[in-house]
């Protein structure tokens, strides 16, 4: 039955199994609530909640697990002749699954009938040809073991799917019984139910370090099985960059490093004196007033989605530089360049930089300003002879941060720097990113299990590991300048 | 108000009908008072009586609180500081100050000392900033314990020695009035002892006038007291003369105990 | 020593008066007001930044909002469209777009000469080819809607072609319509005289919200009305888990956690976590729950889950600083009575942090709208044209979002998507104003002071 229906009737459960502890919680101290070690509710509650959980966590590992298990079954299955004909085993299985996937759609819309499906041939019925009346586009016509594999595939996930949902109710219902029996009137259900809730609590605070090891584990994966397939030391010191989706690619990382850098240090050369000097007028000099205007304003700039940024990169000031600048002075004629991805990511990390900046401006100590405009200093040879000096390793910390995020960026680079791997110096040339090409491989043709697409993942893991010790370093450093001062 | 009358030449701070208003609050009241050369004077009196802010108008600090307004003249050797030409820069490279808390910067003992010459431009060459640095110390008198590590942070001396650091840095500039804002307040009685002593060789150069809230600090290191109450300057005299025969009432009670 | 004597003169240490101010102070006060001048140049280029970039948006995008129609009366003959004449809709459903097309050309060419507007040599098909062809689409949606209107004279607007729009907007002109296989000058000679007959009208566009994307010829027809829908999905699903998950985790970490190495590990991930970039959540929602959990490409479950874990650090972050703001003595006092630890954080701590933690989701919400990269990851980049049905089966269904959409339409080659994608961004933006303003106005009316 359909999800929404166990979920349901889970659900009433748990409800009932409220209602009931209560009653017996009560009807066990002789009806008064005065009687019971804790609130009735919460007799209902532990009832409930024992219902609920182990019930919904059978039916999370059972949905999460099952598609895996009846993959890992179905491939066996599949004789080597089908898979040297197509070339991977993993490519018979996408179309078989979508097969099986095609052929519930044609059930489910009423085009083929159950026992249609049943007696399909491969060869006497046009089974591309129905499908096609459903929605579902087939690439080629189907093959006998394709087919076959694809019946039992649904078979195994109907199956599969009742037994879950058996599982689940019955769980639901043992926790049911077993709550029920366990409440009476001295039977501490509120200890037991906070410890519950506490656990929930944890399990909630351990989604953190789940996600960051299914980041790590899922790039790991992939990667390894890039690296068997292409080596390693080509891709990490190849110079050249250029995937052939028929194979024999060059997928050399270096020109794509390049791209990153040398748009992040642009970036950064537009973002830290703006962004600095903006942070030091508006806390050292600027009128309150102006200040409670610019700075919100400036932060206005933090909150535009990146998206809007590549369009502005993509139809005005690549156009603009290319008109201007460029091509007047023979540097190149493309909208799109180093130099526009630069400028328009440096006009987003300014707030970055400036608020950033004015957090570690504003730590260091009046009485230090004090002591050196009593010594008769202005205020700029105050900020930058002891303010600045005193700040620096907290600045320097978040130019890293502002480097981290530059070198992460996507959307810019997609739209404002081009496709083009390239090492040049010329900041009017287009060139292209690591990020940039991880989209691009990965929404591009080729074949998931490819040297081609795998790649994208070796590409997020050098990634990942790049911004995540900027970040860490960052940290380490702002956190060490701060308990200078406290 | 009782004004000991000076010998003009002996007067090197002068100050006639300063007012100082925070905002609204009328924080220092109709201030009369000539602070002498070559002389410890010390101003006392209960918490928020406003010798803070009096001090702080003798070297245009209160410049930097912007709701904070002056009236009045105060002269520098007969110029009036308050007057449009003057640029507080220059003025504050003639009257030192130095603070509550010992607030040295975070560089090193030398730097510390070097800074206040090296933007007055008082030092041609290197050779002149190291001896303009160790008359600064030894006038502080800390040369002695910091001449083998000049290159170490400020930071890290002990309270005392940090504020004595301040001291030095405070007198690079040679200035010819040195402000102190309870300078012992935030030390131990062993470093308030070597600060007091420092006080004494001072006067012999400077003009030092002290903020304490200790009167027996008062008595022990100044020739001149002036005793500051609810914004109004109620006597100023000889430190003997305010501490053993008091002619206003509210000084008396003060010196008693029976006040603050 | 000296005389009393007022004015410049030098002291007693031989320095120069007060009064003068020296070459070197000069100099320090010229380089004093240089660093404020370069201060206020800094604020002002963020300024200026935000207001080019505003302006060239909007600008660019306040076309959108407006498409050029053609009205006409279209004869809705019975015989074209209902053969049988019972008005059964499987039988009007029968007739396709290609059955419509035929009677909106009638339509047009009628007006036409009716005007006298014909130009010299054009033939039916030309003038027919001024109105776009998603134009017999919707009427046959109409009349599928209506069946009563066949065989009566209604009356419709009909989209024009992406050119002749173009043309009232100013891209396209007489002299590029030369070299453009898409429209003739003739038509255009001829929209505009019908322009002036009050036929063809340029008038505020609701299609361009609720109709959904449309194809690459067709940027007349394009919309975003399954954009918005996908992302209301993923917002949807980013607020039904994210909030009690991020505020479940908050709790633990901020009251309940003990202070050792597990907890300081959980603190540094969620620190790290907030600045990964957005691609590596795309990478892990494609990896994860497209190829290992086989949920469908495309779909707002996906979409909102990679944006929950995105959401996530963020409003963890916020929370525990809600929760911190409540001062201690709530706590002691709510454990004064006997209450135990969990009663008095959810009982007393978390109501009254609750507006800390509303902003801050609201603000993450925010973000999460915006977000474009991790979208694109997993699979979103394909034609979307079909509304997602009602949740929870249309979490399920490919859908599109609001960012990727604006993405999509810069891919496109016609320039008149261009013009979309930057309406599209002004609607973004509206959506991100209103939602930090709400913000803002919670913040300020639940704002307590201690």
């Amino acid at each position: 039955m359909p999800l929404i229906w166990v979920l349901l009737a889970v659900a009433a459960l748990a409800g009932i199994g409220y209602l009931a502890g209560r009653r017996r919680a009560l009807a066990s101290a002789g009806g008064d609530p005065r009687r019971l070690h804790s609130l009735p509710s919460y007799y209902g509650l532990n009832v409930a909640l024992t219902v609920l959980t182990p019930a919904l966590a059978v039916l999370a590992v059972w949905m999460l697990a099952q598609p895996a298990l009846i993959d890992a079954r179905i491939a066996g299955t599949i004789p080597d002749t089908a898979i040297a004909e197509a070339g991977d085993r993993s490519l018979v299985m996408s179309d078989v699954r979508r097969l099986a996937a095609g052929l519930d759609s044609a059930v489910a819309q009423g085009v083929l009938s159950r026992d249609e499906v049943a007696g399909l041939r491969a060869g006497a019925t046009d089974i591309r040809a129905a499908l096609g009346e459903a929605g579902v586009a087939l690439g080629s016509d189907v093959k006998p073991e394709v087919l076959a594999a694809a019946q039992s595939y649904r078979a195994m996930a109907r199956t599969g799917t009742i037994a879950m949902d058996a599982l689940v109710l019955l769980t639901a219902l043992a926790g049911l019984g077993a709550a029920l029996w366990m409440t009476d009137a001295d039977f501490r259900a509120r200890n037991v139910v906070e410890r519950g809730v506490l656990a929930l609590l944890i399990v909630a605070a351990l989604i953190a370090i789940l996600t960051t090891i299914g980041i790590v584990l899922s790039m790991l994966f992939e990667s390894a099985a890039f690296f068997r397939q292409y080596p390693w030391t080509e891709f990490f010191f190849g110079l050249t960059w250029s995937p052939n989706f028929r194979g024999n690619s060059d997928l050399g990382i270096i020109p794509l490093l390049w791209g990153t850098l040398y748009i992040s240090f642009v970036a950064l050369l537009v973002a830290v004196p703006i962004g600095l000097y903006a942070a030091i007028y508006l806390s050292e000099y600027a009128s309150t007033r102006v200040r409670s205007v610019a700075k919100p304003l400036i932060e206005v700039l933090a909150g535009i989605p990146t998206i809007v940024y590549g369009l502005f990169a993509l139809i005005t000031v690549g156009p603009f530089l290319r008109d201007w600048i460029a091509q007047p002075l023979g540097l190149g004629n493309s909208g799109a360049s180093v130099a526009t991805a630069g400028l328009v990511m440096g006009i987003m990390l300014i707030p970055f930089v400036s608020s950033l900046s004015d957090d570690i401006i504003n730590a260091v100590p009046q009485a230090m300003r004090d002591g050196s405009l009593g010594l008769g200093a202005t205020q700029s040879e105050t900020i930058r002879r002891v303010v600045f000096p005193a700040a620096l390793p907290g600045i320097v910390g978040a130019i890293l941060l502002a480097a981290s995020r530059a070198i992460g960026e996507t959307m810019i680079v997609v739209l404002g720097a081009g496709a083009a791997a390239r090492l040049d110096l010329n900041p009017f040339e287009a060139m292209t990113t690591v990020t940039v090409k991880i989209v691009s491989q990965l929404t591009g043709d080729t074949d998931f299990n490819s040297p081609e697409t795998l790649v994208a993942f070796a590409l997020g893991l050098t990634l990942f590991v790049i911004t995540l010790g900027l970040n860490v370093l960052a940290l380490a450093i702002v956190r060490r300048y701060r308990e200078q001062y406290e | 108000m009782a004004r000991h009358a000076p010998h003009i030449a002996d007067v090197k701070v002068s100050a006639r009908d300063v007012n100082v208003f925070y905002g609204e609050t009328h924080a220092i009241k109709d201030v009369d008072v000539d602070i002498l050369d070559k002389t410890v004077t010390a101003f006392i009196g209960p918490s928020g009586c406003g010798k803070s802010t009096f001090l702080r108008c003798i070297n245009r600090m209160n410049d930097t609180i912007d709701i904070a307004r002056v009236t009045g003249e105060i002269t520098l050797d007969g110029e009036d500081i308050y007057d449009r030409r003057v640029d507080p820069v220059q003025l504050r490279a003639r009257v030192g100050m130095v603070f509550q808390k010992p607030n040295p910067f975070p560089k090193s003992i030398y730097e510390n000392v070097a800074y206040g010459p090296r933007i007055h431009g008082l030092a041609r060459n290197k050779a002149e900033l190291d001896d303009i640095v160790e008359k600064a110390l030894r006038r502080g008198a800390i040369w002695d314990e910091v001449k083998d590590r000049l290159g170490a942070p400020g930071t890290g001396l002990s309270g005392g020695q940090q504020q004595r650091l301040c001291i030095a840095r405070a007198i690079a500039t040679e200035p010819e009035v040195l402000l102190m804002d309870e300078p012992c307040s935030a030390l131990d009685p062993i470093a308030t002892d070597q600060v007091e002593e420092l006080i004494h060789d001072l006067r012999r150069n400077y003009s030092v006038v002290i903020v304490t809230h200790s009167m027996q600090q008062a008595a022990r290191v100044s020739q001149k007291t002036a005793f500051f109450h609810l914004g109004d300057l109620v006597e100023y005299d000889d430190t003997d003369t305010i501490f053993n025969n008091p002619k206003d009432s509210r000084t008396e009670s003060y010196i008693t105990g029976r006040i603050g | 020593m000296t005389d009393a004597i007022e004015g410049a003169r030098p002291d007693a240490a031989g320095r120069p008066s007060l009064l003068a101010a020296d070459r070197r102070t000069r100099a320090r006060n010229a380089a004093e007001r240089r660093f404020r001048l370069y201060g206020m140049i800094a604020v002002g280029l963020g300024l200026a930044a935000l207001v080019v970039l505003l302006s060239t948006v909007a600008i660019k995008g306040a076309g959108a909002f407006r498409q050029t129609y053609v009205s006409l009366g279209v004869d809705l003959a019975e015989a074209k469209l209902d053969k049988t004449g019972n008005r059964d809709i499987e039988a009007i459903k029968k007739v396709s777009t290609f059955g419509y097309t035929p009677l909106i050309q009638e339509a047009l060419v009628r007006k036409v000469d009716e005007l006298g507007l014909r130009p010299d040599g054009m033939s039916d098909k030309d003038i027919g080819g001024i109105v776009s062809k998603d134009a017999a689409a919707q009427l046959r949606d109409r009349v599928i809607a209506d069946p009563m209107l066949i065989g009566t004279r209604t009356r419709v607007d009909l989209l024009a072609t992406g050119r002749i729009d173009g043309y009232f907007k100013g891209r396209v002109s007489l002299a590029s319509a030369e070299r453009d296989s898409n429209v003739t000058p003739d038509q255009i000679r001829l929209a505009q005289a019908l322009a002036e007959a009050g036929v063809v009208v340029t008038r505020f566009n609701w299609g361009f919200v609720t109709r959904p994307d449309a194809s690459d010829q067709r940027p007349e027809a394009a919309g975003l009305g399954v954009a918005i829908l996908g992302s209301l999905y993923m917002m949807l699903i980013v607020l039904v888990l994210a909030l009690p998950i991020g505020v479940a985790a908050s709790i633990y970490l901020e009251e309940f956690a003990p202070r050792n190495r597990w907890t300081d590990l959980i603190e540094v991930n969620i620190a790290n976590l907030a600045a990964v970039p957005s691609i590596v959540f795309g990478i892990l929602g494609l990896a994860i729950f497209i190829n290992f959990a086989g949920l469908p490409q495309s779909a707002p479950i996906v979409g909102g889950l990679v944006l929950t874990l995105m959401t996530l650090p963020t409003i963890i972050i916020s929370t525990r600083a809600s929760l911190k703001s409540v001062p201690p003595s709530i706590r002691d006092a709510a454990l004064g009575v006997g209450a135990s630890k969990m009663q008095s954080v959810f009982h007393h701590v978390l109501p009254l942090a609750a507006p800390g933690i509303l902003t801050g989701t609201i603000i993450g919400l925010a973000q999460a709208l915006g977000e474009t990269a991790p979208l694109l990851l997993i699979g979103m980049v394909a034609f979307v044209n079909d509304y997602p049905a009602a949740p929870p089966e249309g979490f399920f269904d490919p859908a599109s979002a609001l960012p990727v959409q604006i993405y999509n339409w810069t891919q496109r080659a016609d320039p008149a998507f261009v013009e979309r994608a930057s309406g599209a961004i002004i609607v973004l933006l509206l959506f991100l104003v209103a939602m930090n303003a709400l913000a803002v106005i919670l913040r300020r009316r639940f704002e307590r002071r201690w």
